[in-house]
C-alpha cells in the first residue's frame, strides 16, 4: 500500500498550520472549526501554496524546487459541499475526471439511474455519492475527504458512515479525512489526529486517544468528562485531587499541580445511596438531563455525564431533579496536565459543527 | 385625515401616469406619425440600407473585439488579486462616464494622423469600430467580471483536482457557469454600441456607405427627410426592445438555474 507523507507549514490568518503526517490506510484529523483542517487537505491537493514536503511514495508533489499543480497531483478530493458541476449531468460530473471508468462507477455507487439528472435535483446522500464517484474516476493515488458526513441529516448519516467504511476498506487507498466529530473519525479511521489551532495535539488510535489523552482538549474532544482540580497529596500510588468545586477525588495516575481530571461516561455509575468504598470517587448532585443513546442512557449529574444501561436507569427510577450519587473508580480516573487551553476547553467541550 | 389621504393618493397616481406617459410618448410618436407601411417602405432608401450595412458590420466587428479582448481582462480582474487591480478596474470604468465627445477627441489624439500613434485610421470604417468598441466595452467587461466572481471557487478547484488544467477548467467549467452574465453584459454593450454617436462623428465622421451608422444617418436625415429618419428610428427602437427582452430573460434564467439555493436565496 502506498504512503502519503506530508510535512509542511502554512501561515493562516491567526496561526501557522504545522503538520507532519504519514498516511497509510485511513487517517482522520479532528478538531474544532477554524483549526485548519480544510487547509490541510487543500495544501495536499495543491490548491494552497505551502512550504515543506509532500510526497506519495517516491513521487514528490512539493519539495525543494518542486510544486506540482493540483491537476498533476493524483488526489481525489471530496469537498465538504461536494462542489459538483451544476451545469453538468451526474454522468458528466463523473466522466469529467475520467471517461473510461465513469459507467462502472455510476453502477458501483448506485447512481446509474440518475445519470442524466443535474446536481440540483439530487438529495444530499446522492450528491455525496456523485462526488465520491467523480473523485475516483480520475484514479487518484490518495483520497481526501472534507467533512464527509457533515452535510447529511442524522438519519442519512448513520447509513452513509457504514457505506463509507466499507468503501474505504475496499479501495485500499491512503485516505485522509477531516471532521469535527470524534465519533465519525473513530468510526472511519484507524489513526486519529487531534488538530487545534493548526497544531497536531495527539496522533494515535481511537483507543489510545480515549485511554491516554495527551491533554484536556483531546480528552474533552473524545467525549470524556473533564473536571478542573489541583493535586493535594501523593500517597501510596494514589493521588488526591481537590476539584475546583471543592470535592475530593482520587486517581491512580501520578501528577502535580493543576490538572484536568478525565473520566469517561461509561466509567461513571449512578446510585441512589452513598457507596461506602474508599476506592470510589463520589460526586453528589441532581439529575440535570436524561438522554437515551442507543440502548444506553446518558445522565447528567452535576459536572459529570454518566452512561448507564436502560435497565439500570429504570431500576433507579431516574428523573430530572432526582438526587443521586455518581461514582467512578480511582483506576478509571485520568489526570492530564493543564495547558493554557483549559479556558477554551471549558467554554466548548463539544465543538459546534 | 381621510380626505388628505385621498388627495395624496390621487396626486401620486397622476404623477405616475404623467411620468410613464412622458417616457412612452416619444417612442410611440415615432410609430404614430407615419403609417407602418410607409415606415417599411422608407427603409429601402439608399441612405438607410447603407447605414444599416455600416452599422451591422461595424457593430459585429466591434463586439467581437470586445468579447475577444474583454473576456480575458474580465476574468483576470475577477480571479486575481494584484497590485494596481483597483486602478485597472477604474480605467475600465472610465469610458462609461467619459463624455462621448471627449472619447472621440481622445481617439483622434491617439490614432489620428498627427496623433500619438499617427495612423491613418481616422475617418475610416475601422475608426467606427474603434469608437464603438471604446465606449461599449465597459458595459461588457464590468458585468462579465461580476459573473466570473460569482462562480464558486470550490467548483473551479474541483476541476483542477480532477486533472483539468487551467484552460480546460476555464472552457468547461468557468465559461459555462458565467455564460448568462456574459450574455447579459454583451447585450448591454451591443445596445450601447448601436447608439454610439458622439465619439464616432468626431473620430470617423459621417460618410454615407463608409462611416455613417444608423444613429449618424438619423442625425443627417432628420432635416432633409424626416420620414426616413423616423423609419430608422423605428428600426432602432425594435432592436432595442429585442435586446431588452433578451436581457430580462437572461437575468431570470440566471436566478432559476442556480443550484446552491443557500448561496443565492431569492428575496421574493
Amino acid at each position: 500500500m502506498a504512503i502519503l507523507s506530508a510535512d509542511f507549514g502554512l501561515p493562516l490568518r491567526s496561526f501557522e498550520l504545522r503538520l507532519a503526517l504519514q498516511v497509510e490506510r485511513t487517517v482522520a484529523l479532528v478538531g474544532p472549526s477554524g483549526a485548519g483542517k480544510s487547509s490541510v487537505l487543500r495544501t495536499i491537493a495543491g490548491l494552497v501554496r505551502a512550504k515543506g514536503r509532500i510526497a506519495l511514495d517516491g513521487e514528490v508533489w512539493l519539495g525543494p524546487g518542486v510544486d506540482r499543480k493540483p491537476d498533476e497531483r493524483r488526489v481525489g478530493l471530496v469537498f465538504q459541499e461536494y462542489a459538483l458541476f451544476p451545469h453538468l449531468s451526474v454522468r458528466g460530473n463523473v466522466a469529467y475526471g475520467g471517461k473510461e471508468r465513469a459507467d462502472e462507477l455510476l453502477e458501483r455507487f448506485r447512481i446509474a439511474h440518475l445519470r442524466d439528472a443535474k446536481p440540483r435535483e439530487l438529495s444530499g446522500g446522492e450528491r455525496q455519492r456523485v462526488a465520491l464517484a467523480r473523485a475516483l474516476a480520475r484514479d487518484p493515488g490518495v483520497l481526501l475527504l472534507d467533512e464527509p458526513l457533515a452535510a447529511l441529516d442524522a438519519h442519512t448519516k448513520a447509513a452513509v458512515r457504514g457505506e463509507l467504511q466499507e468503501l474505504l476498506m475496499e479501495l485500499g487507498l491512503p485516505t485522509l479525512i477531516v471532521t469535527h466529530d470524534y465519533e465519525d473519525a473513530a468510526a472511519l479511521a484507524e489513526i486519529v489526529g487531534v488538530l487545534v489551532d493548526g497544531e497536531l495535539r495527539q496522533l494515535g488510535t481511537p483507543r489510545e486517544l480515549v485511554s491516554q489523552p495527551a491533554d484536556p482538549f483531546v480528552a474533552s474532544f473524545t467525549g470524556a468528562n473533564l473536571l478542573h482540580g489541583a493535586v493535594e497529596l501523593q500517597d501510596d500510588g494514589v493521588t488526591r485531587v481537590r476539584l475546583a468545586s471543592g470535592e475530593i477525588v482520587y486517581s491512580t495516575d501520578r501528577a502535580d499541580g493543576e490538572v484536568g481530571v478525565v473520566v469517561h461516561p461509561w466509567d461513571v455509575s449512578i446510585g441512589r445511596v452513598h457507596a461506602d468504598d474508599s476506592a470510589m470517587n463520589l460526586v453528589q448532585g441532581e439529575v440535570a438531563s436524561i438522554a437515551p443513546v442507543g440502548n444506553r442512557v446518558r445522565v447528567r449529574v452535576g459536572p459529570l455525564t454518566a452512561e448507564v444501561t436502560e435497565s439500570s436507569a429504570e431500576r433507579l427510577e431516574l428523573a430530572i431533579g432526582s438526587r443521586v450519587y455518581a461514582s467512578f473508580k480511582a483506576t478509571a480516573t485520568r489526570l492530564v496536565p493543564l495547558g493554557g487551553q483549559y479556558a477554551s476547553v471549558r467554554s466548548s467541550p463539544h465543538p459546534p459543527s | 385625515m381621510r380626505r388628505r389621504d385621498l388627495v395624496v393618493g390621487v396626486l401620486a397616481a397622476v404623477a405616475a401616469v404623467v411620468a410613464l406617459a412622458f417616457l412612452v410618448l416619444p417612442v410611440a410618436a415615432i410609430f404614430l406619425r407615419v403609417p407602418p407601411g410607409q415606415l417599411v417602405h422608407q427603409l429601402s432608401s439608399g441612405v438607410v440600407t447603407d447605414a444599416l450595412i455600416v452599422t451591422a458590420k461595424t457593430s459585429l466587428i466591434a463586439q467581437a473585439l470586445v468579447l475577444l479582448f474583454g473576456t480575458p481582462l474580465a476574468y483576470l480582474l475577477a480571479s486575481r488579486r494584484f497590485r494596481g487591480r483597483a486602478l485597472a478596474i477604474t480605467l475600465v470604468e472610465l469610458p462609461l462616464v467619459l463624455p462621448p465627445a471627449v472619447a472621440g477627441l481622445g481617439l483622434l489624439a491617439a490614432f489620428g494622423r498627427v496623433g500619438l500613434l499617427s495612423t491613418s485610421i481616422a475617418f475610416t470604417q475601422t475608426a467606427v469600430v474603434l469608437a464603438v468598441a471604446f465606449v461599449s466595452s465597459p458595459l461588457y467587461i464590468l458585468p462579465a467580471m461580476v459573473a466570473f466572481e460569482a462562480v464558486d471557487p470550490d467548483v473551479v478547484a474541483a476541476s483542477r483536482t480532477l486533472g483539468a488544467g487551467p484552460a480546460k477548467t476555464f472552457f468547461r467549467v468557468v465559461l459555462p457557469l458565467a455564460r448568462d452574465g456574459l450574455a447579459g453584459g454583451e447585450a448591454l454593450a451591443f445596445a450601447r454600441g448601436l447608439g454610439e454617436f458622439g465619439a464616432t462623428i468626431m473620430f470617423a465622421g459621417s460618410l454615407q456607405g463608409v462611416t455613417q451608422t444608423l444613429s449618424l444617418a438619423i442625425y443627417e436625415e432628420f432635416s432633409v427627410d424626416f420620414d426616413t429618419a423616423l423609419a430608422m428610428g423605428a428600426l432602432l427602437v425594435v432592436v432595442s426592445v429585442v435586446l431588452l427582452v433578451f436581457l430580462k430573460l437572461v437575468l431570470s434564467w440566471q436566478f432559476s438555474r442556480r443550484t446552491s439555493g443557500s448561496l443565492f436565496a431569492r428575496s421574493s
